[in-house]
């Protein structure tokens, strides 16, 4: 969001009004800008005889507001005093020209131009004509990339006028400010790297085989967009005749900017509010009159306007509301429900007539509208992914672990290198930009964001229990659409002076217990003796299979050798599955590539009835059933989240859904920790 | 009744003497618990620094071990006694040394030629005396008239005329506090202590009587019923310990949720309980597609600078987005397309477009549901829905910005809904937060339009802060979607980070969120309850 600052007392000269800083305040939230600061207070502490200022923010589509004239005449307009003037563009008998090269277009092919007459310049709106060209810079130009500007005393410099693309070797002036310092185009560049202001432009052009420039009709370069103009032209407070050189890579931008700077400055012409325009003549001999500053004709319903403000306005009133945003409107002839509003080229944040009905609630007060409950009659239900893992937070927490919430973004290192894993490539998400060595990339675990919170918290007693239920993300080809996917995991640890494996091993049973998991003794023996295993037999449902976990000793650099295991899990088979199973078996159907499909159908299936289920829940709670609506957030959401790969896997799959065990001293050593530790991490989707 | 038996220096007094000690000197009591024991012998050399510290430091010791016993006595009611100080003085190493050998001043003095007219000069005295003495000497004799500048003689001193003999008055009252500990003159102690020549100390006694419960026997107090006594009825004769009602219990060994998420929970609840559905906000990453250009952010929008986004070096671009879907949006973006807009006038690109990102706002995923609700089979149908998850901004990080924070977000799709739905529905929202006082300024959001700030009083500070955002998704977002005409979409938002720091009185982001928060502020954080 851009900040004007204008000088209190002259700003309030122009209102016409000495307003409290209160007052002013209320008029500027009323209005839709921001008084950021007012630094009467400030002067008069130093003492040093500076002016106060206003220092105001301007949302970042109102090109317009980007100076004291600008904001001073909008809010004359706002509140009455003023009409919006119309600026006009004169009919002198010589047009200027200004000549395009085709070379340019290899860089910078956009020029468009203006003249404003007889100008008086005082210090004061010196200073704002060049602050403003900053500005637009800045915001509208995006850092001169795609639009920039240049002013020049057109006295000093002959017509016609030429904007061509030459080798930068043969680019030779002396720039802005370094009177005699005739210089051609590499060493400039190289002179301008000095130069804290300019050298971050040089960038736009610097590489191109041409530099644009823009030449008088003897050769005199005026300027070298987008970086610098030359000495010669420069303008003074003595200038009476200016000529605007605006160029850039995105013409729809440069005529916005170039409107507003001549909307904005014709205010001091010889003529008030006049603006003699400039012919860009291209070398195919088309050519082109600008500025544009045509208004803008666009139509506006008012039922429109009153089905989304809530309000019941007439026409007059309307066009009266309109007027005070800066618009002009009249009543269609054809239709009566129809406003023609005439938006000002000074306007080009107004895209659709939600603009304009957003400028006709500004003007009504936001606060004075009608206040209302939408009657929108829906069923809540949280994610389920959301809600199991908070079924895991609470019983960490019951259990006595303290929650951590770490970053998610971490070093390259931390995810690998500090763990004593290898980068299997393809796998972390990594980022092109980070400002930091620590944001490199998206965690693949949650361990470096939990050990790096124990690193943090060396002076708290022992034993440490610490927990965390979060995403980490990696890399997947089959979402062609993100080409990545989150991953719900739940990670716990324990330091004390031993490692006591027993402690997140006892952690491990704990969470099983509570997701209703048996453990299967004899571990994979037991899993592969099919579905009369001992899940089945410790299940309380009748016959259901209740799948079942064990853990075996494994082998990763991460953990002490001899003190790791993974969690193993056997799904659980549903009912659905069941009786697709005995149907099956009923018709005996070939067993080949049946699994596939089955485990497909199985997917949305499954994500179904936990949204069934969970909108059994939202119904008791909520006690509201006449609803159109009922299902229209959730069915949209379970297909989202069916295609998250939330769910749905088969019965009866073995698979890994973690580990545990002590972590190796190089990797306690490498985030700083001085106390043994053993750590377990969970996946939860499979639970779900 | 035997006799108190004689207490020797080098034991201490024990809780049994005590009470003898007491009942020994009747209903008066023990006016001065100094006299029960009288003073350690005096060490023989009085130079020595050592054996007269360890001889104030064995008086010490041994009322404080008396000190022990009688607060014991005095909790079982068998004594009352009150403290009392003695304060003492010690010689420094340097008070040690005036003493020994006498002060700087007496020293130059001593060093002087009789007379007063004769001189010596600087030179010659700091070679006799050394720097130090010269230094402190030559002030104090000054002070004293005992010596000054010889008028003559440039850089000498000589003896004040007049003066023949001295007192060394510093040395005497150094040996006298050697011997006794202290002097008659307190404003002569004072400057001792100003020359840091002696330091205080101090010395507990006490004055000790009977008490109400007074007996020669110590009767061992039981500190907890136990289940023995239950089982054989102890309990009913053996006496407790008192209770100090004063000390702190013993805080439970127990687990506990973030504070942050404590709040999220609270803001979920608000949402469950006024109809929300949860978005699947379970992806980090997201094209610039669904993150900017599905929300009519134009591909040159300061937001999706390097500065501000985080983009992906890989994966580094989407490999699909629906077609048609992006043909709509890329018109809407060039002129505007068949929605009654201008557009932004500027070629779409699609590299752009494909561009993956660390999605910047929850936003992303609200399109995409939205994108589904206008797809979904049968048509599009109201819909409320919300989400709080992690974003991220390619930002410097200090106190109040980290590169990540969660959003909390809420969607209401339906037709007919209007600015005042808007309004009246952040007024009950805010209202479950505790927050009444509500206004709302004209603000700028490239999706929605209008776009409101909202805020609110807040009577610490004493003006209106802003407090979250909202407004009305733009037509050119939802018409490419396909929502039908007549369809208006809600959308509001604000970061759960600013809450739970006013909350929890946070001023540092980085004490909430990361691995710098204190676990120990973690299991202290009070419940939170939204009104």
């Amino acid at each position: 969001m851009p900040t004007v600052s204008v000088d209190k007392a002259n700003f309030f000269k122009s209102l016409g009004k000495d307003y409290t800083t209160q007052e002013f305040d209320e008029l500027c939230f009323q209005f839709g800008i921001e008084l950021d600061d007012d630094t009467t207070e400030e002067c008069r502490k130093a003492g040093n005889g500076e002016r106060p200022q206003l220092k105001i923010d301007i949302p970042a589509n109102r090109y317009d507001l980007l100076c004291h004239e600008g904001i001073a005449r909008a809010l004359l307009v706002f509140l009455g005093k003023m009409k919006q003037p119309d600026i006009k563009v004169m009919q002198p008998k010589e047009m200027l020209e200004i000549h395009v090269d085709d070379q340019v277009s290899k860089i910078r092919p956009t020029i468009l131009g203006a003249v404003l007459r007889n100008v008086t310049f005082t210090p004061e709106n010196y200073a704002s004509f060049i602050d403003l060209q900053d500005k637009l810079h800045q915001n509208l130009g995006r850092r001169r990339t795609l639009v920039s500007m240049g002013t020049h005393d057109l006295d000093t410099i002959k017509a016609p006028f030429s904007y061509k693309g030459l080798a930068p070797k043969d680019v030779k002036f002396a720039p802005l400010n370094r009177p005699g310092q005739v210089m051609d185009g590499p060493t400039l560049m190289t002179t301008l790297e000095q130069d804290k202001h300019l050298s971050k432009y040089l960038s736009i052009i610097r590489d191109s085989p041409v530099y644009p420039v823009v030449l008088d009709a003897e050769e005199t370069v005026c300027s070298l967009p987008p970086v610098i103009n030359g000495d010669h032209s420069k303008i003074t407070l003595n200038t009476k005749n200016v000529l605007i050189d605006m160029t850039g890579t995105d013409e729809t931008r440069c005529s916005h900017a170039l409107a507003e700077l001549v909307s904005m400055f014709a205010e001091y012409c010889g003529e008030k509010f006049s603006v003699e325009p400039v012919k860009i003549v291209h070398s195919d001999g088309k050519s082109l009159i600008t500025p544009d500053l045509s208004p803008r004709v666009a139509t506006c319903r008012l039922s429109y306007i009153n089905s989304c403000t809530g309000l019941d306005l007439d026409v007059p009133t309307t066009i009266k509301l309109l007027e005070r945003m800066g618009h002009s409107a009249t009543q269609s002839p054809q239709s009566p429900d129809v406003l023609q509003v005439s938006i000002p080229a000074t306007r080009p944040d107004v895209l659709h007539e939600c603009d304009l009905m957003e400028d006709v609630a500004v003007a009504y007060g936001f606060d004075h509208l009608p206040r209302r409950f939408p009657s929108t009659n829906t069923v809540a239900a949280p994610l389920p992914i959301n809600k199991l893992s908070d079924v895991l937070r609470r019983e960490f927490a019951y259990a006595g672990w303290v929650e951590a919430l770490s970053l998610i973004l971490c070093s390259h290192d931390e995810a690998y290198k500090q763990l004593r894993r290898p980068d299997p490539g393809s796998e972390a998400i990594l980022l092109e930009n980070p400002k930091s060595l620590e944001y490199q990339m998206v965690r693949t675990t949650l361990l470096p964001g939990l050990l790096k919170t124990l690193r943090e918290n060396r002076k708290h007693s022992l034993p440490w229990r610490l927990f965390e239920v979060s995403d980490v993300a990696r890399q997947d080809a089959e979402d062609l659409e993100r080409c990545a996917k989150n991953e719900r995991r739940a990670v716990a640890s324990y330091s004390d002076r031993e490692a006591k494996f027993e402690v997140v091993h006892g952690l491990l049973g704990r969470v099983m217990r509570v997701l209703d998991v048996p453990y299967l003794q004899g571990g994979r023996e037991a899993a592969s003796s099919s579905s009369s295993s001992a899940g089945k037999k410790e299940s309380g449902h009748a016959g259901r299979d209740k799948g079942g976990y064990w853990i075996e000793e494994s082998d990763d650099p991460t953990f002490m050798p001899g003190r790791a295991a993974v969690v193993k899990f056997r799904t659980p088979v549903r009912e659905q599955e069941e009786k697709e199973e005995a149907n099956q078996q009923q018709i005996k159907a070939p067993a080949t590539g049946d699994d596939v499909d089955a485990a497909k159908r199985a997917a949305p299936t499954a994500s179904a009835t936990d949204v069934e289920k969970h909108l059994g829940d939202a119904d008791k709670k909520q006690q509201s059933s006449s609803s159109s609506s009922k299902d229209s957030a959730i069915s949209a959401i379970s297909n989202l989240a069916s295609k998250l790969h939330l769910g749905g896997r088969k019965g009866g799959e073995v698979i890994t859904v973690g580990q545990l065990g002590v972590l190796h001293p190089e990797v306690l050593a490498a985030f700083g920790l001085d106390w043994p530790t053993a750590v377990l991490e969970l996946q939860v989707e499979p639970f779900l | 009744m035997s006799a108190p038996a004689q207490v020797a220096w080098d034991s201490l007094p024990t809780a049994e003497w005590t009470l003898q000690q007491v009942d020994a000197a009747g209903s008066s009591g023990i006016p001065d618990s100094r006299e029960l024991v009288g003073r350690p012998p005096m060490p023989a050399n009085l130079e020595d620094e050592k054996s007269l510290d360890e001889h104030h430091k064995r008086r010490a010791d041994w009322q404080m071990a008396l000190q022990g016993h009688l607060k014991s006595l005095e909790a079982r009611q068998m004594i009352e006694f009150q403290s009392h100080d003695e304060i003492t003085y010690a010689l420094t190493a340097e008070g040690y040394g005036i003493a020994h050998s006498g002060s700087q001043e007496a020293r130059l003095f001593a060093a002087l030629p009789p007379g007063g007219d004769e001189a010596k000069t600087l030179d010659e005295l700091k070679k006799e005396l050394g720097a130090d003495v010269l230094k402190i000497g030559q002030g104090k004799a000054f002070a004293k008239r005992w010596a000054r500048k010889h008028p003559e003689k440039q850089g000498a001193l000589a003896r004040m005329p007049g003066v023949e003999e001295i007192v060394d008055d510093t040395a005497e009252d150094l040996r006298e506090i050697r011997r006794s500990g202290t002097l008659q003159d307190g404003q002569r102690v004072n400057d001792l202590k100003k020359r840091k020549l002696v330091v205080q100390k101090k010395l507990l006694w006490f004055s000790i009587t009977k008490g109400p419960q007074f007996s020669l026997k110590i009767e061992k107090l039981a500190t907890d019923l136990s289940a023995e006594m239950l089982q054989s009825g102890e309990w009913k004769t053996r006496p407790f310990k008192k209770y100090n009602f004063d000390a702190e219990g013993v805080m439970p060994v127990t687990g506990a949720l973030h504070p942050l998420l404590k709040v999220r929970e609270e803001f979920r609840n608000i949402f469950f309980e006024m109809g929300f559905t949860e978005m699947p906000t379970n992806r980090f990453v997201d094209s610039s597609f669904w993150c900017f250009d599905s929300l009519f952010v134009p591909q040159q929008h300061a937001a999706r600078d390097m500065q501000d986004t985080f983009f992906i070096k890989s994966p580094a671009a989407a490999k699909h987005i629906p077609e048609d879907y992006l043909s709509r949006v890329t018109a809407a973006h060039e002129d505007g397309g068949p929605y009654g807009s201008t557009g932004y006038g500027y070629k779409f690109s699609r590299d752009v477009t494909e561009k993956l990102v660390l999605r910047t706002h929850t936003t992303a995923v609200s399109a995409a549901m939205l994108y589904e609700l206008a797809n979904r089979p049968g048509g599009f149908k109201p819909a409320k829905m919300f989400s709080i998850d992690r974003v991220f901004r390619n930002e410097a990080v200090d106190a109040t910005h980290l590169a990540e924070f969660h959003q909390v977000e809420g969607v209401v799709a339906d037709y007919n809904i209007t600015l005042g739905d808007l309004i009246g529905f952040m007024q009950i929202f805010f209202a479950k937060m505790g927050v009444t006082n509500l206004r709302f300024k004209p603000a700028y959001n490239p999706y929605t339009e209008p776009s409101l700030e909202i805020f609110s009083y807040h009577s610490g500070l004493g003006k209106w802060v802003e407090i979250g955002n909202s407004g009305m998704f733009r037509p050119e977002m939802l018409r490419p979607m396909g929502l039908p005409e007549g369809v208006n979409v809600l959308g509001w938002g604000l970061s759960l980070e600013r809450p739970t720091m006013i909350r929890y009185g946070i001023n540092n982001i980085r004490d909430l969120v990361g691995h710098k928060i204190s676990i120990t502020d973690v299991e202290r954080a009070p419940a939170v309850r939204f009104p």
